[in-house]
């Protein structure tokens, strides 16, 4: 059992904050769109306190400046992937412990165009929750047939699949009885640097969701939503493994949107 | 019959439609990247972006700072620059792999792939070595900067920023980034000389509280994109 933690704040106290902040973007948004991403300084997240700008980003209007660096980005292609990657059930001796699944789903832009070719990077925890990390200190067995890295490229249809196994809820020292919901962390590239995204999937109907200040720093529930995958029975492949879809939508301008005009 | 979602969870993630629209669909939101990305997302060689032995290598180096102007042992680092020719489309092959062992290889010290990553290291520090960074070729009179995304834990969603060079004096005034900013917000854009064909670059995430501008502690410029 781990060590009582008396100089952390209580779950009922971090659940309160956020249930104020998410009550103030409630009342700003006032019907009108809400943010899609997270504030940066989403406090009940404490490690967000000293890592967040307090001056307003400086905005770079893309139509103006249409040579900016920023709209085009970095290239990758069959010498940086190898076919074993998307299978992280296959990169040891053994098998891993766990639920096995496959994770598929498409990357497009906002106008709906897929991201061809390009990186999709995921890591996560086994499946009793343990990254394979040195500074991951959860009492929880690591699993020697399970390292929970793994890449891919997109097809054509801007398509990924990757088959792992799902990961276990894991706890953390940002209040007293944190506990992080199952996620897999996904990091992707668009044609765009600006369309760089790095994010987490959630799986549906995890009990965690209320409680993870992570989650709650996106504070419109339907932005939230885009993070949790859907169980997809079409997915799912008999006697092997189970199937989630999620599609990711990469935000941010790039030199093809305004060659064809804005959206 | 496909998918029934489970009425605890939030409704399932939208399915897009398959061709190009002209309604933005929503974005995904972002989340951190954690404590635990070290060994997924780091690549051998991912500092190195110069070809093996180029003249020109320049290298740039710094300390990302938080608000109390502690170092960020977990910060993740993305630089991505124009080519030396101003093309912008990049070349694959930073993350080359060996197709026996599947062990990443890294880039193969010829080409020049325009991508790099480096995560800072226990002290907060990160060293990259490229090639000056090169105007765009539709613009070549523009002041040539690299491109920077910050990632961390703590931070939700990371920060674009820019490395642009002090030598380039004509080109640094033109800028309309540059010029539209007061000096001392500026100044935190501009790599510093520290050796020969060495920069110093820094990137605090948080100024002081008081909004003092403290030169020494400015908050770097982030930039969002529109």
């Amino acid at each position: 059992m781990a060590p009582p933690a008396p100089h952390l704040p209580t779950q009922a106290h971090i659940s309160s904050e956020i249930a104020a902040l998410h009550a103030a973007a409630h009342d700003r948004a006032a019907g009108g769109p809400a943010p899609d991403h997270p504030a940066r300084d989403f406090t009940p997240y404490r490690s967000s306190t000293a890592r967040h700008p307090r001056q307003p980003l400086v905005e770079i209007d893309g139509l103006a400046d249409p040579e900016a660096v920023e709209l085009s980005g970095p290239a990758f292609g069959v010498t940086d992937v190898t076919d074993l990657d998307a299978d992280l059930t296959r990169q040891h001796a053994g098998e891993p412990l766990g639920e096995r699944i496959t994770v598929s789903g498409r990357i497009l832009d906002r106008t709906g165009r897929p991201v061809r070719r390009q990186l999709v990077e995921i890591w996560q925890a086994n499946a009793s929750g343990r990254y394979a990390h040195q500074r991951d200190q959860h009492p929880a067995p690591l699993d020697p047939h399970f390292t929970g890295v793994g890449r891919c490229l997109t097809d054509d249809d801007g398509r990924y699949a990757f088959t792992t196994i799902k990961p276990g809820a894991y706890p953390w020292r940002n209040h007293d009885n944190a506990w992080r919901p199952a996620h897999i962390h996904f990091s992707l590239f668009g044609s765009a640097f600006t369309q760089r995204l790095v994010t987490q999937m959630y799986f549906p109907g995890d009990p965690l969701f209320p409680y993870d200040p992570i989650l709650a720093s996106v504070t419109d529930p339907g932005a939230r939503a885009r993070l949790v995958a859907a169980y997809d029975h079409e997915l799912s492949r008999p006697e092997w493994s189970l199937g989630y879809r999620w599609d990711v939508i990469l935000d941010g301008p790039s030199a093809t949107w305004i060659e064809e005009g804005r959206l | 019959m496909t998918r029934t979602p489970d009425p605890q969870s939030p409704s399932p993630s939208p399915s897009p439609s398959p061709s190009p629209s002209r309604s933005p669909l929503a974005p995904t939101p972002s989340q951190t990247v954690g404590p635990f990305y070290g060994y997924a997302l780091p690549f051998p060689g991912g500092e190195q972006i110069a070809p093996v032995g180029h003249p020109d290598t320049i290298t740039v180096h710094g300390y990302v700072y938080d608000g109390a102007g502690a170092p960020v042992p977990d910060a993740l680092l993305e630089f991505w620059q124009a080519g030396p020719d101003g093309g912008l489309t990049g070349a694959p092959g930073s993350l080359r792999r060996d197709p026996a062992t599947g062990a990443v290889l890294g880039r193969d010290g010829v080409g020049f792939t325009g991508f790099g990553r480096v995560p800072t290291d226990a002290d907060g520090h990160y060293v990259v070595r490229t090639l000056p960074a090169t105007a765009p070729a539709g613009r070549p009179a523009a002041a040539p900067y690299l491109a920077v995304c910050v990632f961390a834990r703590g931070l939700l969603h990371h920060l674009f920023t820019r490395v642009y060079f002090p030598a380039n004096e004509a080109a640094n005034a033109a800028d309309p980034l540059l010029s539209g900013l007061p000096e001392n917000r500026a100044s935190t854009l501009l790599a510093r000389p520290d050796g020969p064909a060495r920069y110093r670059f820094d990137v605090r995430l948080q100024g002081p509280a008081d909004g003092s501008h403290d030169g020494a502690q400015e908050e770097t410029v982030f930039l969002a994109f529109r």
